[in-house]
C-alpha cells in the first residue's frame, strides 16, 4: 500500500493540472478574447461575467496543484519552480495584473482606465497561459538540471522548442477552449462571434498540443497512452461537428474530453519520471526518489480523497447557478461612483 | 549583493506587504458577515447599507491579497530551493491543506456572494458569505501552522539529514500555532476596528460639516434627512460602523495583549536569543527596557546601556514572577555556539559562506523596535478607540477636521503593529530559517541556517529582476489601490448602492429601460 502512494500522488497532481487546464483554461482564454473578439465595452462585460463568479475558483486549481506538489514531491517543487524561475515570475506578474483588473475594471467610469485594464487582462492571461504551458512541457520533457536538482545553464537554459510549443499549445487551447465556453455561456451577437471563431481556430488550434503530445509518447509511449492520442483526436474532431450542429454544450464537453485526454497521454507516458533530467538520467526525478514520506502522503492522501470530491460538488453547484446565459441586455448600466 | 541577501529582501518585502491585505481580508469579512447576519435578523435598512458598504471596500482589497498571496505559494520553491527540499515532507502540507480545504472554498463562496445578490436565497446568499470568511480563517491557521514550525519544529525525525514527519497531530496542534492563531485574528480584528471607526468618523464629521447633523448649545444631536443616500439612515450607518469599530479595536488590543504574553512566554524557552534581543538585554536579569540607547546596529552588546527600565516586567513576560532572572544576550551567545557551532560547516551549500563565523545576535535595532513599534502602535489604536468611543456618546464627532484627519490616520496603527509584529518574530529567528528549540517539547536538532536555503542555481540577476519588478507592480498596485478606497469611500454608501441614487432622481432615465429580470444584479 505505502508503496503505491508515491504513484497515486502522481495520478493526483495529474488530475490537479488537468481540473486547472479545462477551467481556468476557458478563464484565460476569456481574458485574451478581451482583445481579440470583443468589439464594444458591452461585449467586453459579456465576456468578462461569463466568468465572473468562477474565476477565482478556477485559479485555486493553480495553488492546489502547485501547494500539493510542494507536499508530496518537495524536490519535484523546489527544482522545478527554481529552474524556471522568470517563467513562473511571468506566470505571477501575468495573474496579478488579471486578478485586480478583473475586480478593479468597472470601479471607475472612463474609457481609458478601462481600456488599461483590458490589456492588463488580456496580456496577462496570454502571459500565465504560454508559462503554464512551457512548465508544463517542460517538466515532461526535461531540463538540464544536476545531480542536486539545480539548474545548469543560467537563467535561460529552459528556453528550448518544447518550452515554445508547450507555450503555444496552452495558450491556443485556452483560446479555443474559450470560444466554446462562450457559445456556450452568451446569447445575442456575442454568441455567433464565439462560434464562428470556435470552427475557425479548432482545426489549427489544438496541433501544438497534439504535438506535445507526440513528442513524448514518441520518447516513453505506451499502448495505452497512444490510445489516448487517438481518442484525443476523436474527440476533438466530434467537437468540430458538435458546433457544426449548433451543440454548444456537446462540442465544449469534447473539446475539454480532448484536452484531458491529452494531458492524460502526456503525464502517463513519462511516469515513472516528473522531471527528466536532460544532462544525465541518472538525476532524473522520479515519483519514488522525489516524494515525500509514506506518512506524509498518507495523511495527505486522506485529505484530498474528503476534500477534491468536495471542491469538485461545491464548484459544479456554482455553475448551475450561474447557468444562465448573459447577454448584452443582462449587463447593467455601468456605475459611476462619485464624491458626496 | 549576494543571492541571499535580494532572496531574502525579496520575500520581506512580499510577504510584508501580503500581509496589509490579510488581516483586513480577515478581520473586515468577520465584520461585514457580521453586518449581513443583522440584516438577516432584523431587516433594518442600515444594516443592508454597512454591508455593502464595508463589503465593497473589503472585495477591492480581497483581490489584492489573493494576488500576492500567489506570490507567497510559488517563492519557496523559486529562490529557496535548497529550504523546499529541506522542509518539504512536513512545511508543504499545511500550505497543500490551505488550498485544498480553506482558499478553494473562500474564492468560490465569495464568487457565490459576489454575484448572489438576488439570485440565491438570502439565508444562503448570507452563509456563502459565512462559508468564504470562516475559510479565510482557517486559511489562517494553516499558514500559521507552516509559519510555527520555522519558529519550533516539532513532530518529526531527522532521516538522511532531513526532517521526516512522524507526528502530525504535534505539527497541527504545534503550542507555537495555537497562540500565534488567536493573536494573528486579534490583530486582523484590530485592523478591521480602526478601519470602521476612521472612515466612518470622516462620514460623521463629513454630514456635520456639510449642515446635515447639527449640536445644538446643550449637546442635543439633530440628525439631518438629505436628498438620496445621504437620508437619517446613513446617518445610522456611520454611527453604529463608529461605535462597532472601536468596541473591536478595544477588544481586539486586550486580545493581542493577552494571546501576545503566552506567546511571549513560550518563545523566552523557544527562542531565547530573539527575546533577548528583544529587550536588547545583554546581562542576565529582569527589568524590562522601556529605553535603551547606544548602538544597537553595531551587533555587539558593549555599549548599550538602558536608560529607563522597569524591574521586574521582563520577568514577568518570561515567567510570570518578578524575580526569575531571565538570560541575556553575554550568557546565550556562548550557550549557542556550544550546541550548533561556531562556523558555518565546509559544505558546498553554504557557498562562500562556508566556514564563515555565525552571527548569534539577530539585527537588534529590529528586535529591539520592532517589538516596541507592535505593542506601542498596538496600544495607541486601542486609547484612540477608546476615546472615540467616548466622544461618540454624542451620537457625532465634533467639527474638527484635524480630528477627523487623525481617526483616518489612525487606520494606520493597527497595519504598523501587525507588520512590525512580524518583522520583529522573522528577523529575530535569524540566522536560522528553522529555529533549533532548546525547550522540551521542541527538536533541538532540527534546524536550517538562512544561508544555506537560497536556490543555488539561480542567479543574481534572476533575483534582481524578479525583486525589482515585484516591488514596483506592488508599489503602483498600492498606489492605485488606496485611491481606489478613497474613491469608493468618498462617495459613501451610494458608491456600492447605486439604487440610492437612481430612486432618488426616479423620474430620470437611469431607473427606467433595463429592470426586467434579466438584468445581473452584479455585473463586472
Amino acid at each position: 500500500m505505502t508503496e503505491a502512494l508515491p504513484t497515486l500522488w502522481f495520478v493526483l497532481i495529474a488530475v490537479l493540472w488537468a481540473g486547472y487546464l479545462f477551467l481556468e483554461g476557458f478563464d484565460l482564454g476569456v481574458g485574451m478574447l478581451m482583445k481579440l473578439m470583443a468589439r464594444n465595452d458591452t461585449q467586453r462585460r459579456v465576456l468578462l461575467n461569463t466568468v465572473g463568479p468562477v474565476w477565482d475558483g478556477n485559479e485555486v486549481w493553480l495553488i492546489t496543484a502547485v501547494g500539493a506538489t510542494f507536499a508530496a514531491f518537495p524536490s519535484w517543487y523546489a527544482s522545478l519552480l527554481s529552474a524556471l524561475y522568470l517563467p513562473f515570475l511571468c506566470v505571477l506578474l501575468g495573474l496579478i495584473f488579471r486578478a485586480v483588473a478583473f475586480e478593479w475594471r468597472g470601479k471607475r467610469d472612463s474609457d481609458a482606465w478601462r481600456d488599461r485594464w483590458d490589456w492588463a487582462i488580456a496580456a496577462g492571461s496570454f502571459t500565465a497561459a504560454a508559462g503554464i504551458g512551457a512548465a508544463l512541457a517542460l517538466t515532461t520533457t526535461g531540463l538540464p538540471l544536476d545531480a542536486g536538482g539545480n539548474r545548469v545553464g543560467g537563467a535561460f537554459a529552459w528556453a528550448t522548442a518544447p518550452a515554445l510549443l508547450g507555450a503555444a499549445a496552452v495558450v491556443l487551447f485556452c483560446l479555443v477552449h474559450a470560444a466554446a465556453f462562450v457559445a456556450l455561456k452568451t446569447e445575442g451577437g456575442v454568441r455567433g462571434q464565439a462560434e464562428r471563431l470556435f470552427r475557425r481556430l479548432l482545426p489549427v488550434a489544438l496541433l501544438p498540443f497534439l504535438g506535445w503530445a507526440l513528442l513524448v509518447q514518441l520518447d516513453t509511449g505506451s499502448v495505452v497512452t497512444w490510445l489516448a492520442v487517438v481518442l484525443a483526436v476523436v474527440a476533438v474532431l466530434a467537437a468540430y461537428r458538435c458546433s457544426t450542429a449548433g451543440r454548444d454544450g456537446r462540442a465544449f464537453a469534447s473539446l475539454g474530453a480532448g484536452m484531458l485526454a491529452l494531458v492524460g497521454s502526456i503525464f502517463g507516458a513519462v511516469f515513472p519520471v516528473v522531471l527528466p533530467s536532460t544532462l544525465d538520467a541518472a538525476f532524473d526525478l522520479t515519483v519514488q526518489n522525489a516524494s515525500s514520506s509514506p506518512y506524509t502522503l498518507g495523511l495527505m492522501s486522506v485529505v484530498a480523497c474528503c476534500g477534491l470530491p468536495l471542491v469538485l460538488a461545491y464548484q459544479a453547484w456554482t455553475y448551475w447557478v450561474f447557468r444562465r446565459r448573459v447577454s448584452e441586455a443582462s449587463i447593467p448600466a455601468a456605475h459611476a461612483v462619485t464624491a458626496l | 549583493m549576494e543571492a541571499l541577501e535580494i532572496a531574502r529582501w525579496q520575500f520581506g518585502i512580499t510577504t510584508v506587504y501580503h500581509f496589509l491585505m490579510v488581516p483586513l481580508t480577515i478581520g473586515l469579512g468577520l465584520l461585514v458577515a457580521t453586518m449581513q447576519t443583522m440584516w438577516h435578523r432584523t431587516g433594518k435598512e442600515h444594516y443592508l447599507r454597512m454591508t455593502k458598504f464595508w463589503g465593497k471596500l473589503f472585495l477591492i482589497n480581497f483581490i489584492m491579497g489573493v494576488a500576492t498571496g500567489l506570490v507567497q505559494e510559488f517563492q519557496f520553491g523559486m529562490a529557496w530551493s535548497e529550504y523546499s527540499r529541506f522542509v518539504g515532507d512536513v512545511f508543504g502540507a499545511p500550505l497543500a491543506m490551505e488550498a485544498l480545504l480553506a482558499f478553494f472554498v473562500e474564492s468560490t463562496f465569495l464568487g457565490l456572494w459576489i454575484f448572489g445578490w438576488n439570485r440565491l436565497p438570502r439565508l444562503i446568499h448570507l452563509l456563502c458569505l459565512w462559508a468564504a470568511v470562516l475559510a479565510s480563517v482557517f486559511s489562517a491557521y494553516f499558514i500559521l501552522v507552516a509559519n510555527s514550525w520555522m519558529q519550533h519544529p516539532v513532530g518529526v525525525e531527522m532521516v538522511d539529514g532531513r526532517p521526516v514527519m512522524v507526528d502530525a497531530w504535534a505539527v497541527f496542534t504545534n503550542n507555537t500555532a495555537l497562540v500565534a492563531f488567536p493573536h494573528t485574528l486579534f490583530g486582523a480584528l484590530a485592523v478591521a476596528g480602526a478601519f470602521l471607526l476612521g472612515i466612518s468618523w470622516y462620514h460623521l464629521w463629513k454630514r456635520r460639516h456639510d449642515g446635515l447633523d447639527t449640536l445644538d448649545a446643550g449637546g442635543t444631536l439633530t440628525v439631518g434627512d438629505g436628498r438620496g443616500a445621504r437620508d437619517a439612515v446613513d446617518h445610522r450607518v456611520w454611527l453604529r460602523s463608529a461605535r462597532a469599530g472601536a468596541v473591536v479595536a478595544m477588544i481586539a488590543f486586550a486580545g493581542t495583549g493577552i494571546t501576545g504574553d503566552l506567546q511571549g512566554k513560550l518563545m523566552f524557552d523557544q527562542q531565547p536569543m530573539k527575546m533577548a534581543a528583544a529587550e536588547a538585554a545583554c546581562h542576565d536579569g529582569t527589568g524590562f527596557s522601556i529605553l535603551s540607547v547606544g548602538n544597537l546596529g553595531a551587533q555587539s552588546c558593549d555599549d548599550i546601556t538602558a536608560v529607563i527600565e522597569v524591574p521586574g516586567v521582563l520577568s514577568f513576560l518570561a515567567n510570570g514572577d518578578f524575580t526569575t532572572e531571565v538570560k541575556g544576550v553575554n550568557t546565550l551567545l556562548p550557550e549557542y555556539q556550544e550546541k550548533y557551532g561556531t562556523t558555518l560547516p565546509d559544505d558546498p551549500m553554504y557557498g562562500e559562506r562556508a566556514g564563515t563565523e555565525i552571527d548569534y545576535l539577530p539585527v537588534m535595532e529590529v528586535t529591539y523596535w520592532g517589538f516596541r513599534i507592535m505593542i506601542g502602535f498596538g496600544a495607541i489604536a486601542a486609547a484612540a478607540a477608546a476615546a472615540a468611543l467616548w466622544v461618540l456618546r454624542k451620537g457625532t464627532v465634533p467639527e474638527s477636521r484635524w480630528l477627523m484627519r487623525l481617526a483616518v490616520f489612525g487606520i494606520l496603527a493597527p497595519f504598523g503593529a501587525n507588520a512590525a509584529g512580524w518583522i520583529f518574530t522573522e528577523m529575530g529567528r535569524q540566522p536560522f530559517v528553522v529555529a533549533p528549540n532548546p525547550d522540551l517539547s521542541g527538536i533541538d536538532s532540527v534546524f536550517m541556517f538562512t544561508a544555506a536555503a537560497v536556490s543555488p542555481g539561480v542567479t543574481v540577476a534572476e533575483l534582481i529582476v524578479s525583486l525589482v519588478a515585484l516591488t514596483t507592480v506592488y508599489a503602483v498596485l498600492l498606489v492605485v489601490e488606496v485611491k481606489l478606497l478613497f474613491t469608493y469611500v468618498r462617495g459613501g454608501t451610494a458608491s456600492a448602492m447605486p439604487e440610492l441614487v437612481r430612486h432618488d432622481d426616479a423620474h430620470g432615465a437611469s431607473a427606467g429601460g433595463k429592470d426586467d429580470g434579466d438584468v445581473l444584479a452584479f455585473a463586472y
